[in-house]
C-alpha cells in the first residue's frame, strides 16, 4: 500500500516537474564558457561531515577552487546525505526551481537512484563531457558507470572507490583465527561474544554488512542485480536474517544496541569493545593509527572470495544555483592533482577513480611513491569486488531489518 | 515617544512570540492531513495518521517519550523541592547557588556528551576502578542507551535541576521564608515538612509554567535522546528527525502526522502532571492536617544535598573529561590519562569554526539585543498601565517552551522556504528571538519590578520626562541584571540545535550545529573540542555581564555586590 502510494507520489511530482522543468541552457562542451560564467560563484557542497580528515580535505578543495578559478566552494557538513536529498525535494515542493540552496552532492547508491527517478538531477549528462573524464579508469571499475545497478547516464561524476576491508588489532587477536567469509565470522563471534557487532542500518556500513552477508548467503546471487521481486523477496532474505538471528546473541551488547557508525566501532575497537569491525575505505585504519585513534598494531583484511566494493559520486541538483561552479568543482575532483591528494592516507587516503594507464607520466610516478601505511593493504592484496545489489534491495532491506529488530517488539 | 515605545513593544513582543508557533503550527498541521500541493497532497484526509500508526514500534516510541519526560521532571521537581525545603535561608543553599548557577550555561548536548563520557562501560568511572577489579576489557554493558532509558533520565536530570532550582530561588524572595520557618519551628515541625505545609504550594504557583516547560521540554528533546536515550527504538522525537530526513517522498507526511503525535505526546505528559498535581496537592493536605511533625527528616536531608552537590560534580566533570579527550593522543581502555597529549583536534578544527563562530555570535548578539528592547518596552509599560503581567500573559510567555519545538519549526521551515526569501540571517534570529524573548524576560522582570521607584519619583519631581528618567536612572541602576538577561538570552541562543538547522539549512551554521553534525562521526576527539567550545561562548557572555557593571561601578560602593 504505501509502496504503491509511493509511485503515486513520485509520478505526480514527474508530471508536475515536467511543467515548469528548466531548460538545460549550458553547453559542457563548451569548457571555457564555463570557466567564464563560474568566475565569483558560490558552491554550496552538501558533504557528510562526521570526518576531520575528509573535511580538512574540503577545505584544501576550496582554497584550490578560490586561486585557480575565483570559485567559493563550501562545505555543508551533512549527517546524513539524505538530508540534503530532502532538501531539494522540499525545495521542489515550495516551487523553487531556480537558485536552490544545494549546488553539488557527495551522493551513490539508493540517494542517486532516489533523485533520478524523481527528476531533481541536472540534465542532460554531464560526467561524460568533463575534461578530466578521459583520465578516469572505467574500463576495471564497473561500478563508475553502474551506481547500484542504476546507469549513472553521466548524471553524476565518480569521486572516489571503496571496497569492503576488516580491520583488528594484531596485539589482541591472532591473525590465523580470522574469518575468511560471513559463515567463519559467524562462528567466530559464537567463540568470542560481545566482541563483533555492525552499525544498526540506515548508516551505509551497516547496510552493506547486510549486503554483504545476502550475497554470500543468498541461493542465487544473480538475483541481487535485478530489482526486488516482491513474490520471492521473503524466501530470498531468509537466509540472511537467519544469520543475524544467530549472529545477535552474541553479538556487542546482545544485539540490544549497535553501534552507531564506522567512527564509533574504530573508538570501540581501540577501547577493547569490539575486536573486528570493518570500514568501506580499505586506508581508514592507517588514517586512524596516525590520528593516535588506533594502536599502531592495527591490521588490514579481507575475504578471499571477495567483499563489496563501489564507488561514490558528486551529482548537481536541477536547481542548483551555481552550476557552473558546481561542474568546474566536479572535473577539479577527478584531476590526478586532486586524486592523488585524496589517495594520500596523511590527508584522507580515499582510492582512486583515475586509472594509472590513462595518467601522464609524472602523475602516475606520484601516485606509485605514495606511502599507504602500515595496515593499508596493497591494491592487488584487496581481493575481488562483490557487486552491490540493486538499490531496491537495500531499501526493503533495511525495512525489514527496521521491523525484526528496531521496533521493540 | 514615551508611550509610543512601551506601547509598540507589548505588540511587537505578542506578534513575535505568537505568530510563529500559530503558522509553524498550520505548516505542520496540513501535511498532517495530507494537504502538501507540490507533493502531490491535494485532498484533506486521514492517510498520513494511518501510515503513522502502522509504523511498528510507534506506540513504544511515544510510551517511552512520555515515561523519560516524566520520570525526568518528577525528579528534578522532587530533587529542587526536597534541597529548597531543607536549606532554604541557610549559607549552604547560596554556596550551591554559586556551584549551580553557571550550570545553566552548558548547553543541553555538551553535558549529554560529558555524562556519557563518564558512564560508559569504556568510560572514565570504569577505568578509575578499573585497576582495582583487574578489568581490561571494558564490560558488555549497555549504557547509555539502555532501553529503558535511565541514562537519558539522568542526562536530563542534571541539567533540569539546575534550571528548576534557579528559577525557585528567584521565587522565594515572595514568600515569607523567615516567619513560616520560625511558626514551623515553634510548632515542632520539621524543617521539610514546615516549608512544604507553608510555603511550597505559593511557591511551586509561581514556578509551575518552568515545570511544565521542563516536561515539555524532556518529553520532546532530540539532541540528549540521541546521546544517551534508547535507539532501538528511539523516542518519538528522535525518529520525526529521522523521517524528516528521509529521501521517500511520503515520509513528510509521516513526519508531519508524527509532529502532530508529538504535540499529543507533549499534552499526555502535561495532563499526567496535572493529575500527579492533584494527588500530590491532596495527599499534603491529609499529611499536614494530621499534623505529621516528620521531625527526623535529617536523612532526607542530607540525601538531597548529596544529589544536588552530585549533580554540579557530574557536570563539572563531564567537561572536564571532555577537555582531556580534546587534547588525547591514544588513549586506550583502561588507561585513565591519555599516553599522549596533542593540540591536534584544536588545530583542525581552528579553521573551520570561523564562519559558524560568526554566525553564533551574531545571531546571539542579535537576539539577545531585541528580546532586551521588546522585554524592556513591555516592563516599562507594565509601570505606566500599573497593570502587571498576569497568569495569561505568563502562560504566553512560556507558550514557545511548552508546545513542543519539532512541532512548529517544520512548518516554519516550509513556510520560510515557500516564501522564496534570502534574508536568512534575519529569519534566524526572528526563529531563536522566539525563544530567547520568554528567558530573557522572566529574568530581568523580577529585579525590574523591585528597583524603588523613589529614585525615579525624585527625579520626575525635578522635572525630567520619563524617557530621560528611564535612560539616566532606570537603566543604568538596573544595568547589571540587565546584562544577565542578554546573557541568559545568548546562551539560549547559541543552544538551539533544531531551529538553527531547519531555518539555516546548512548554508547558516553555528557552534551548535556543527557540534551535533560532527558527534555523527562519533569522534570523542572532535566531540570534545565543540562540546567545549559551545560551553565557552555561554560562560563568557555570563563573565562579561558580571565584569562590564564592575567595571561601570568602581567608584559607586553601593552599586556592588
Amino acid at each position: 500500500m504505501r509502496f504503491i502510494k509511493r509511485v503515486l507520489a513520485a509520478s505526480l511530482i514527474t508530471a508536475i516537474s515536467g511543467l515548469n522543468a528548466v531548460a538545460a541552457e549550458r553547453d559542457v562542451k563548451d569548457w571555457s564558457a564555463i570557466e567564464k560564467a563560474a568566475s565569483g560563484q558560490t558552491v554550496y557542497f552538501n558533504a557528510w561531515g562526521g570526518s576531520e580528515n575528509i573535511n580538512a580535505y574540503l577545505e584544501w578543495v576550496g582554497a584550490e577552487m578560490q586561486s585557480r578559478y575565483g570559485v567559493t566552494v563550501l562545505q555543508v557538513k551533512l549527517e546524513d546525505t539524505a538530508s540534503a536529498v530532502a532538501k531539494v525535494i522540499a525545495e521542489k515542493a515550495a516551487g523553487k526551481n531556480e537558485g536552490g540552496s544545494v549546488d553539488l552532492i557527495w551522493i551513490n547508491g539508493e540517494n542517486f537512484v532516489s533523485m533520478k527517478q524523481q527528476d531533481l538531477l541536472l540534465t542532460p549528462g554531464w560526467a561524460t563531457a568533463l575534461p578530466n573524464w578521459q583520465y578516469v579508469d572505467v574500463e576495471n571499475q564497473p561500478t563508475i558507470l553502474t551506481d547500484f545497478t542504476e546507469p549513472t547516464d553521466g548524471l553524476e561524476s565518480p569521486w572516489g572507490g571503496a571496497k569492503m576491508v576488516f580491520f583488528y588489532d594484531s596485539a589482541r587477536t591472532d591473525s590465523a583465527s580470522l574469518p575468511d567469509n560471513a559463515v567463519q565470522l559467524l562462528d567466530w563471534a559464537k567463540k568470542h561474544p560481545g566482541r563483533f557487532s555492525y552499525p544498526a542500518p540506515p548508516d551505509f556500513i551497516g547496510s552493506s554488512f547486510l549486503k554483504q552477508v545476502l550475497s554470500e548467503v543468498i541461493d542465487d546471487p544473480s538475483k541481487l542485480a535485478k530489482p526486488v521481486d516482491e513474490k520471492t523477496f521473503e524466501r530470498d532474505v531468509e537466509p540472511l536474517f537467519a544469520y543475524l538471528d544467530q549472529l545477535h546473541p552474541v553479538a556487542w551488547r546482545q544485539g540490544k544496541a549497535f553501534p552507531q557508525n564506522y567512527p564509533d566501532m574504530k573508538q570501540k575497537l581501540a577501547d577493547g569493545e569490539l575486536d573486528i569491525i570493518f570500514a568501506f575505505n580499505p586506508a581508514e585504519a592507517s588514517a586512524g593509527i596516525k590520528a593516535g585513534e588506533l594502536p599502531n598494531t592495527v591490521r588490514s583484511f579481507t575475504f578471499s572470495h571477495g567483499t563489496l566494493g563501489n564507488t561514490h559520486f558528486v551529482a548537481i541538483p536541477y536547481n542548483a544555483n551555481a552550476k557552473e561552479g558546481a561542474l568546474l568543482t566536479a572535473n577539479f575532483l577527478i584531476s590526478p592533482e586532486a586524486q592523488l591528494r585524496k589517495q594520500d592516507p596523511t590527508y584522507w587516503g580515499d582510492p582512486t577513480v583515475l586509472a594509472m594507464g590513462k595518467l601522464p607520466e609524472e602523475d602516475r610516478a606520484a601516485f606509485a611513491a605514495l606511502d599507504l601505511g602500515v595496515a593499508t593493504l596493497a591494491p592487488d592484496q584487496l581481493g575481488p569486488v562483490i557487486a552491490e545489489p540493486h538499490a531496491s534491495w537495500m531499501e526493503r532491506i533495511e525495512v525489514e531489518w527496521r521491523r525484526r529488530y528496531a521496533s521493540g517488539n | 515617544m514615551t508611550t509610543v515605545f512601551p506601547r509598540a513593544a507589548v505588540a511587537l513582543t505578542l506578534g513575535f512570540l505568537l505568530l510563529p508557533i500559530t503558522f509553524g503550527l498550520l505548516g505542520t498541521l496540513l501535511p498532517a492531513f495530507g494537504y502538501l500541493p507540490a507533493l502531490g497532497g491535494f485532498e484533506l484526509g486521514l492517510g498520513p495518521f494511518r501510515d503513522l500508526f502502522a509504523t511498528p514500534g510507534l506506540v513504544a516510541a511515544a510510551a517511552l517519550s512520555v515515561a523519560t519526560g516524566l520520570a525526568a521532571s518528577l525528579i528534578s521537581v522532587g530533587i529542587t523541592l526536597v534541597f529548597v525545603a531543607s536549606y532554604a535561608g541557610t549559607p549552604t543553599l547560596s554556596r550551591l547557588q554559586h556551584l549551580l548557577s553557571p550550570l545553566l550555561a552548558v548547553p543541553h548536548a555538551a553535558a549529554a556528551f560529558g555524562f556519557a563520557f563518564l558512564i560508559a562501560p569504556s568510560g572514565f568511572l570504569i577505568r578509575l576502578v578499573a585497576p582495582v577489579f583487574g578489568i581490561d576489557r571494558p564490560p558488555d554493558v549497555l549504557i547509555p542507551h539502555d532501553p529503558m532509558g535511565l541514562a537519558m533520565i539522568a542526562g536530563l536530570v542534571i541539567k533540569e535541576t539546575p534550571f528548576l532550582f534557579l528559577v525557585t530561588l528567584a521565587a522565594l524572595p515572595q514568600v515569607d521564608l523567615v516567619a513560616a520557618r520560625r511558626l514551623a519551628a515553634s510548632f515542632g515541625y520539621g524543617r521539610i515538612a514546615g516549608f512544604v505545609y507553608l510555603l511550597w504550594p505559593a511557591l511551586y504557583r509561581q514556578i509551575r509554567f518552568a515545570v511544565y516547560a521542563v516536561i515539555a521540554y524532556s518529553s520532546s528533546v532530540v539532541d540528549v535522546a540521541l546521546i544517551l536515550g534508547p535507539n532501538l527504538p528511539g523516542t518519538l522525537a528522535t525518529r520525526l528527525v529521522q523521517w524528516m530526513n528521509d529521501p521517500d517522498l511520503s515520509a513528510r507526511f509521516l513526519a508531519s502526522a508524527g509532529a502532530v503525535l508529538q504535540l499529543g505526546v507533549t499534552l499526555v505528559a502535561l495532563i499526567s502532571w496535572f493529575v500527579l498535581e492533584r494527588l500530590a496537592s491532596s495527599a499534603l493536605k491529609t499529611v499536614r492536617d494530621k499534623g505529621w511533625r516528620l521531625v527526623a527528616d535529617r536523612f532526607v536531608r542530607r540525601v538531597s544535598i548529596l544529589l544536588v552537590g552530585l549533580i554540579g560534580t557530574i557536570v563539572f566533570a563531564g567537561l572536564a573529561i571532555l577537555a582531556i579527550w580534546s587534547l588525547a593522543g591514544l588513549w586506550q581502555f583502561p588507561d585513565i590519562l591519555p599516553q599522549s597529549f596533542t593540540l591536534r583536534s584544536w588545530m583542525n578544527a581552528w579553521p573551520r569554526i570561523g564562519d559558524p563562530l560568526v554566525t553564533t555570535l551574531l545571531t546571539g548578539l542579535a537576539s539577545a539585543l531585541l528580546a532586551i528592547l521588546l522585554t524592556i518596552g513591555c516592563l516599562e509599560r507594565e509601570l505606566q498601565t500599573g497593570r502587571s503581567v498576569d497568569e495569561k500573559a505568563l502562560l504566553m510567555l512560556y507558550l514557545p517552551l511548552i508546545v513542543p519545538q519539532i512541532t512548529f519549526v517544520f512548518g516554519l521551515q516550509l513556510l520560510f522556504i515557500g516564501s522564496r526569501s534570502e534574508h536568512r540571517l534575519t529569519a534566524l534570529v526572528l526563529v531563536h528571538l522566539v525563544f530567547v524573548l520568554p528567558y530573557v524576560f522572566l529574568s530581568l522582570a523580577d529585579p525590574w519590578r523591585s528597583l524603588d521607584r523613589r529614585y525615579e519619583t525624585i527625579a520626575t519631581a525635578l522635572g525630567r520626562s520619563r524617557l530621560s528618567v528611564l535612560i539616566s536612572i532606570r537603566l543604568p541602576m538596573l544595568i547589571r541584571p540587565i546584562l544577565t538577561a542578554m546573557a541568559v538570552g545568548f546562551a539560549v541562543s547559541v543552544g538551539q540545535y533544531l531551529p538553527t538547522v531547519l531555518i539555516g539549512e546548512g548554508r547558516l551554521s553555528t557552534i551548535t550545529t556543527e557540534a551535533v553534525a560532527l558527534a555523527s562521526g562519533n569522534n570523542r576527539r572532535v566531540i570534545g573540542v565543540y562540546a567545549l567550545l559551545q560551553t565557552i561562548l555561554p560562560f563568557l557572555a555570563f563573565a562579561l555581564a558580571a565584569l562590564i557593571p564592575a567595571a561601570l561601578h568602581r567608584n559607586r560602593r553601593e552599586m556592588k555586590v
